[in-house]
């Protein structure tokens, strides 16, 4: 692991359409965490949808489009940090694969270089040390395919969770393996996608972990949205949500 | 948009909870065999990197090694031959067969010649093709496909094999017991061998500069397939080219690895020609058929030519988190999991197979593994775009109120008013989502998801968290 940076004193939140949509919680709970280390959020104005699921839907123009917005909106050189690895994916290794024209290619890599997906934010930029102040409780984690394989930053999240004294990470069977949601997938291949949620819910219901915790609100929509189908006895968390509520004592 | 009949065909895969079964411990079995024989993750990476590099040098010069290839075997005594298509490649094998007075072929495992239908097209012509890999014999006894493109018969169990040895081999009695089995195969077999007038294989690579042609296996079939019958045809597609021998070791460790966890196949054959004077023994004829099929447009394409990097180990199917719910039958097509997704709208046309692509969660798990490092995704991505754009030129692709949708998409991602306009109007309505009968589909397994009450902007507001 890369020494921490110099810790910025302010950066630029990207919420991502899900948190502006379904999880607004998420980017309050980033922001207080980032807030008490002593660093300032903005919240630019201007900015929408990463572009993500229209470039996996293989619409290309639509997805230059989003690119060109988020472009513009969030321009400065500030870290740009970001709660969820996928929608950080796409503005880090994909924008500047959208462009041809060389000005926009450079902007597309510069902003690349500022994107940082939460979790490392806090345990690289930030060097966080957070108190557990909850009760005990048993949790697992799940590697969504992007935090995991595209960002590679399923490490800063377990090094946040190993540091909270009360919290006990239970292995998940399968802890690699896609949760089924996919974006355009969950729409055009339900039945396989809701087979593979089902498969890891029950993975999770077999660890005994209250609940599941993640970096993606891609996961963690699909799964909520199976577990409400289901009335399952299961929880599912966003990696900021459960800090917080951590150091806020439960 | 593309083929409806595979939805129906995963539905009822996943229904089949006795194939799920089968299918998730069989691959996870494979899974953990690859890394028990792999245990460095460091020493495995540049291995890839090797095997990655060696496959793209071949590619670079394709044209010019296959030339390479042809005057290196032509010089080791053996015939070659060039097929544009399946067609093409079916009718030289019929021909070389019927020059010779062959009736019956004994066949080792060719999943070029799963593609061509070779055995199909024999049979039209009164030649019987017999499949001699355990696998490929118990699928062709029941009269089916490959569910997989190194285990063809891993969606069968025992009792199921146990009923088809019984109900199609005469004289047999009903036993699960896997030796027993094995010796009705074998027997079978035995007689098939001694009786072909013409072994037919693939080709796992064909080294240019040598003339040789590789073949592995761990049943001892291909080598009878190849060195007992007096005519050896091997049919391979025409990327299947490396350049020289040396790039042959981490290529067969690869392959083995990723494929069985093997370290090293139970045979590995390497075929430099016909029987010569003074051999004892040998094919006295051996044919090559070269098979495009598609294959040159596929190379023609910067980004799409690294497809053809594949060595067929299979390892990208064993680590698909579709693929080992619904098995290869689901597919319907020659190549399933991964590789066929990228594959078959590239040989089949996107008309007949655009759809694939889109069967994808895009988790990477299939680049992950693959042993030459091909980039699956972001080909999934690519064939993905190539879809949408042949649907927007009227051909298969998404429908008009898809294209609508995201153009509509566009046009909020642009504007972060009609953005967040859309965002009220979900907060508004409550979370009804809007009656389309994709996301009505989704509903069936999930619950609607919630609109946030108040607008992220409002509650930033509220904490005084500056917006701009
Ligand atoms: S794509 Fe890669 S993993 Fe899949 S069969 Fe080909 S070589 Fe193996």
């Amino acid at each position: 692991m890369a020494d921490p940076s110099p810790k910025p004193a302010r950066v630029q939140l990207f919420a991502t359409c899900l948190v502006e949509a379904f999880f607004p919680e998420t980017a309050l709970a980033a922001v207080e965490l980032i807030e008490r280390e002593g660093v300032e959020v903005v919240f630019p104005a201007g900015q929408t949808c990463c572009g993500q699921p229209a470039y996996n839907a293989g619409h290309r123009n639509e997805a230059r489009a989003a690119a060109r917005r988020q472009l513009s909106a969030l321009a400065g050189d500030l870290p740009v940090v970001v709660p969820s690895a996928s929608c950080a994916g796409m503005m880090k290794h994909h924008y500047p694969r959208l462009f041809s024209d060389p000005a926009e290619r450079e902007a597309a890599e510069r902003l690349a270089h500022r994107v940082v997906e939460f979790g490392e934010f806090l345990v690289r930029g930030l060097g966080v040390r957070l108190r557990d102040a909850g009760p005990p409780l048993r949790v697992a984690w799940h590697s969504s395919c992007h935090a995991l394989r595209e960002m590679g930053v399923v490490l800063f999240a377990k090094a946040l969770l190993a540091g909270l004294a009360r919290v006990d990470v239970v292995p998940l069977a399968r802890e690699t393996e896609c949760c089924g949601f996919g974006g355009i997938f969950a729409v055009k291949h339900p039945a396989l996608s809701a087979a593979m949620a089902e498969d890891k819910l029950a993975d999770l219901a077999a660890t005994g972990a209250e609940r599941l915790i993640a970096g993606d609100c891609g996961c963690l929509l699909h799964l909520q949205g199976a577990i409400e189908a289901r009335g399952l006895p299961l929880r599912v968390q966003h990696l900021a949500e459960f800090l917080r509520e951590r150091v806020h004592g439960g | 948009m593309g083929d409806s009949g595979f939805e129906a065909r995963v539905e009822q895969a996943l229904a089949d909870a006795g194939l799920r079964r089968n299918f998730a411990s069989a691959m996870g079995g494979f899974a953990a065999r690859r890394l028990a024989v792999f245990p460095d993750a460091a020493a495995l990476e540049r291995l890839r990197e090797q095997g990655a590099a060696a496959r793209r040098r071949a590619l670079a010069r394709l044209p010019e090694l296959l030339e390479e290839l042809e005057r290196a075997l032509v010089g080791n005594g053996i015939h070659v031959h060039w097929a544009e298509t399946a067609a093409v490649g079916n009718r030289i094998v019929l021909e070389i067969l019927e020059a010779h007075g062959v009736r019956r072929v004994v066949k080792g495992k060719s999943m070029v010649s799963e593609e061509m239908h070779l055995n199909a097209f024999l049979a039209r012509h009164g030649i019987d093709a017999v499949e001699t890999d355990l696998g490929e014999f118990i699928i062709q006894l029941a009269g089916e496909t490959p569910s997989h493109i190194i285990v063809p018969a891993v969606h069968k169990n025992r009792a199921q094999i146990a009923r088809l040895f019984h109900e199609k081999i005469p004289g047999t009695p009903y036993t699960e017991e896997v030796a027993e089995l094995n010796a009705v195969a074998r027997r079978t077999l035995r007689r098939m061998f001694r009786e072909a007038g013409a072994g037919l294989s693939g080709v796992n690579f064909a080294v240019a500069a040598t003339g040789t042609l590789c073949l592995v296996e761990n049943e001892g079939n291909g080598r009878m397939c190849t060195g007992v019958p007096p005519l050896h045809i091997a049919v391979m597609g025409i990327e299947k080219v490396i350049e020289r021998l040396e790039d042959l070791p981490p290529l067969l460790r690869l392959l083995t690895g990723s494929a069985t966890g093997q370290r090293v196949t139970t045979y590995v054959n390497l075929i430099s020609g016909p029987r010569r004077a003074g051999d004892p023994d040998g094919p006295r004829e051996v044919h090559v058929v070269l098979l495009d099929n598609g294959r040159s447009a596929v190379y023609a394409d910067p980004e799409l030519r690294a497809t053809l990097q594949c060595i067929r180990c299979g390892c990208c199917l064993n680590h698909c988190p579709v693929y080992t719910r619904i098995g290869g039958h689901a597919y319907g097509t020659t190549y399933p999991g991964p590789i066929g997704k990228v594959l078959t709208p590239q040989l089949a046309g996107l008309e007949r197979a655009g759809g694939l692509p889109f069967a994808s969660t895009l988790c990477g798990a299939c680049e992950e593994v693959c042993p030459v490092k091909i980039p699956l995704t972001r080909l999934l991505r690519r064939l993905r775009e190539e879809t949408v754009r042949a649907g927007a030129a009227g051909g298969a692709g998404a429908g008009a109120l898809e294209r609508l949708a995201w153009r509509g998409y566009g046009l909020s991602a642009q504007h972060p008013r009609l953005y967040r306009l859309l965002f009220a109007c979900g907060r508004w309505l409550g979370g009804l989502m809007p009656p389309v009968a994709a996301l009505e589909r989704w509903g069936r397994a999930h619950a609607e998801p919630r609109f946030a009450r108040l607008s992220l902007r409002r509650l930033f507001r509220k904490r005084g968290i500056p917006d701009a």
